[in-house]
């Protein structure tokens, strides 16, 4: 390893770099865009949902269940006369569910009988019916309590639930996804740009050039390593900066463990470009093979937005091999829980094998030769 | 014109399936994230891990942990004597949640007072604990009524009677599917059209191009085609693994179906015409791609509502070809429309094809002057 040749390999690297801007693109511009787009764009909690509301013979009871609704600030009610109404406009997604009063409620409810309150909700999207469900649900018991207190009784059900919502406790889902967003910007900038970059000397016959000059093998690998990890750093610390300053998404752990896991991280992202770009010689099959092994998967199957434990065995089984997978657990503890050492010492050691692994499969792979 | 259109489809279909490694990053990876994407983009929570701290040694805090172990939703992982186990088990994720229940529950309920339990959610992902703190709320209400019903606790004024339509048991798998139609088409298309004038630029192959006696227009129709052919069948093929693997019903016209696959088709093509011209290399071509493609993955309503995006934001989806493919898709997949009632999403896909590909045609031109 000489060290000259080396600085010389890193400023060829940083010359390309600077000379095609689209690299700098990769590392900088896509994380913005990125957390724009989720930090505003994506939500899983829905407010103001359109909901028809039917009440067949309105009365004091009636209007203060759907004065509850109005109230919430999940709902925004549309008032129909008939079901067959508000059935219609479901099936025209003018409204995503329908509370109907029938005519006997009022009466039932005097009588004080259980009176039935029907409810249709449109399970097409079933997360976010289920989440309505669960707003409706509030807004019931509210409704229940409020009478009871009017009535000057308590609400005599057996269990009182409280829930108590560590780490969020508003629920946000801002706060979760935002830090899982950074293992999917840097399993981009990491494997996207090396796999290219790789691929791109082999195709423009320029990787001859350099296996003709004096430079060993691992030279070539560092001095496109070294650069890409810089760049790769410099756009994660970017990302944290974006995510605590206008996202204001809390960063309870040490920043400092933070970085030491996403050079981790890196590395494993790097390898990962750099044994595809090894194997794939063209960029047009590098880039496919980067989006597709590295960066779907980052985005589906690392819990980011889907919660692994939600998924079937054999794939939860399969997650245990992207490495995105432990650093978004590692991130969102960071991010809400803290230093939680017992969690990031499985995870590290994951992730530090698996950018063993990558590095040392492509550095085994390399060898000084033309086919 | 059509004889050298034809030719030039035959040379990109070779340039495109010529090659062993890019014939199977085409058809391959597809049919790999299809599967695993089917199964594993699922919000639906079941053997939620729950951890139990039961300070009371009555019979009535045991039959409230059995109607626990009794649903396949939840698994029960721990038992926590203590705060700081409960703790610990929270943070180490060992458990989602932690059912507490105070020493006073049995002599609570039997004096007919109601007997707090409290529950502690791990709030990291928001959307589980929301979901899983559902679920508690409905095995709760089944302990209340049957124990209000022994013990004479008296009616509950009023029930909730909840129904879901078009997917009664809310299995997410079918809202997702039917998306991944739209994703994965979305994908191969732009990967096929993005890169191949750009791959042309750059292997210099462009120039012989232009001194053949294609026009612009042939170039690009010619160009076009192959996405045409690859998504549309890649689509088809998805659409039935959907129905006959995944099991998510098609009760809408096919006809409709059809209709919006070619009008989507022809607006992504569109786009990844425009990309591919403006672009000089292929890096420059595939980040073009993707910097469209995540955008449009994510405000299209794939996995999360538009509804709940800020407005400008959603106004900002309308520009997105994804966003009205996948209305259609789980119109017909699942509530059964026709070509009727989704005019409104055919015109606008029409309408992004007509614009993108006359960008793209004039930027053709323009590139080549």
């Amino acid at each position: 390893m000489n060290r000259q040749r080396l600085a010389g390999l890193i400023r060829k690297e940083f010359l390309q770099i600077r000379r095609d801007p689209s690299a700098i693109a990769i590392a900088f511009l896509l994380p913005v865009v990125l957390l724009f787009l989720f930090g505003y764009g994506v939500s899983l909690n829905a407010e103001h949902v359109p909901i028809g509301v039917v009440v067949a013979q309105p009365s004091p009871q009636s209007s203060s269940l759907v004065a509850g609704l109005q109230q919430s600030r999940y709902f925004q009610p549309r008032f129909y006369t008939s079901i067959q109404e508000a059935r219609k406009a479901m099936m025209q997604r003018q409204v995503d569910g329908i509370l109907w009063l029938r005519g006997p409620f009022t009466r039932t409810l005097l009588r004080g009988d259980t009176a039935q309150v029907g409810v249709f909700v449109n399970g097409v999207d079933a997360n976010n019916a289920r989440l309505v469900e669960g707003y409706l649900q509030g807004v019931w018991q509210n409704w229940l309590e409020q009478r009871a207190n009017a009535s000057g009784t308590r609400l005599l059900v057996p269990i009182q639930a409280e829930a108590r919502i560590w780490f969020n406790p508003s629920l946000r889902s801002r706060d979760y996804l935002v830090p899982g967003l950074i293992a999917v910007i840097m399993t981009l900038i990491g494997a996207l740009l090396t796999a290219l970059v790789v691929a791109r000397e082999w195709e423009r016959g320029t990787m001859e050039a350099l296996m003709a000059s004096p430079v060993s093998m691992g030279e070539i690998l560092l001095g496109k390593l070294i650069p890409y990890f810089l760049l790769g750093m410099g756009g994660m610390l970017f990302s944290v900066a974006l995510a605590i300053g206008l996202f204001a998404v809390p960063l309870r752990g040490n920043f400092f463990v933070l970085l030491f896991f996403s050079a981790l991280f890196l590395l494993a992202a790097l390898g990962m470009g750099l044994l595809i770009s090894s194997v794939a010689r063209n960029q047009f099959v590098a880039g496919q093979v980067a989006i597709i092994v590295t960066f779907l998967p980052a985005f589906i199957l690392s819990g980011f937005i889907f919660d692994i434990q939600s998924m079937p065995a054999p794939i939860a089984f399969m997650t245990h091999i992207i490495p995105a997978r432990y650093f978004v657990t590692i991130l969102q503890t960071i991010f809400l829980a803290g230093d939680i050492w017992p969690l990031f010492l499985g995870n590290g050691l994951a992730l530090l094998l698996m950018a063993l692994f990558f590095l040392g499969l492509t550095w085994k792979r390399s060898r000084k030769r033309l086919d | 014109m059509f004889a050298r259109i034809l030719a030039l489809v035959i040379k990109e279909f070779l340039a495109l399936l010529r090659d062993k490694s890019s014939r199977a990053v085409l058809i391959g990876p597809p049919l790999i994230q299809l599967l695993v994407f089917g199964y594993g983009a699922t919000f639906d929570l079941n053997h939620i891990p729950y951890a139990v701290y039961n300070q009371d040694s009555g019979f009535a805090s045991r039959e409230l942990l059995g109607h626990f172990q009794g649903t396949s939703a939840f698994h029960q992982t721990a038992i926590v004597h203590n705060e700081k186990q409960l703790a610990t088990v929270i943070n180490t994720q060992k458990a989602l949640l932690v059912l507490h229940i105070g020493p006073q529950f049995t002599r609570d309920l039997l004096q007919h007072q109601p007997a707090p339990v409290q529950i502690i959610v791990d709030g990291r992902n928001s959307n589980t604990a929301t979901l899983a703190l559902n679920d508690v709320n409905s095995v709760l209400l089944a302990f209340d009524r049957s124990w209000a019903d022994r013990y004479h606790w008296g009616n509950p004024p009023a029930q909730l009677d909840i129904r879901a339509w078009f997917n009664p048991n809310l299995l997410s798998r079918w809202f997702i599917v039917p998306g991944i139609v739209a994703l994965l088409t979305l994908v191969v298309t732009l990967l096929v059209t993005g890169l191949s004038v750009a791959r042309e630029r750059e292997q210099g192959t462009f120039d012989q191009l232009l001194v053949t006696p294609l026009t612009p227009t042939e170039i690009l129709i010619g160009k076009a085609i192959p996405g045409f052919v690859i998504g549309g069948l890649e689509a088809a093929f998805i659409a039935l693994v959907a129905v006959f693997w995944f099991g998510v019903p098609l009760i809408g016209s096919l006809l409709a179906l059809g209709l919006g696959l070619m009008l989507f088709l022809f607006a992504a093509i569109g786009i990844g015409l425009m990309i591919s011209s403006l672009a000089v290399t292929q890096q420059q071509g595939l980040l073009g791609v993707f910097l469209f493609l995540v955008p449009a993955i994510i405000l299209s309503g794939f996995a999360t509502p538009i509804a709940n995006m800020p407005s400008l934001v959603q106004d900002l989806t309308y520009l997105n070809p994804m966003r009205y493919f996948l209305v259609i898709l789980r119109g017909v997949f699942l509530e059964g429309d026709s070509l009727g009632n989704l005019w409104t999403q055919y015109w606008p896909l029409a309408i992004i094809g007509l614009a993108s590909m006359l960008a793209a045609s004039w930027l053709f031109r323009h590139r080549l002057a």
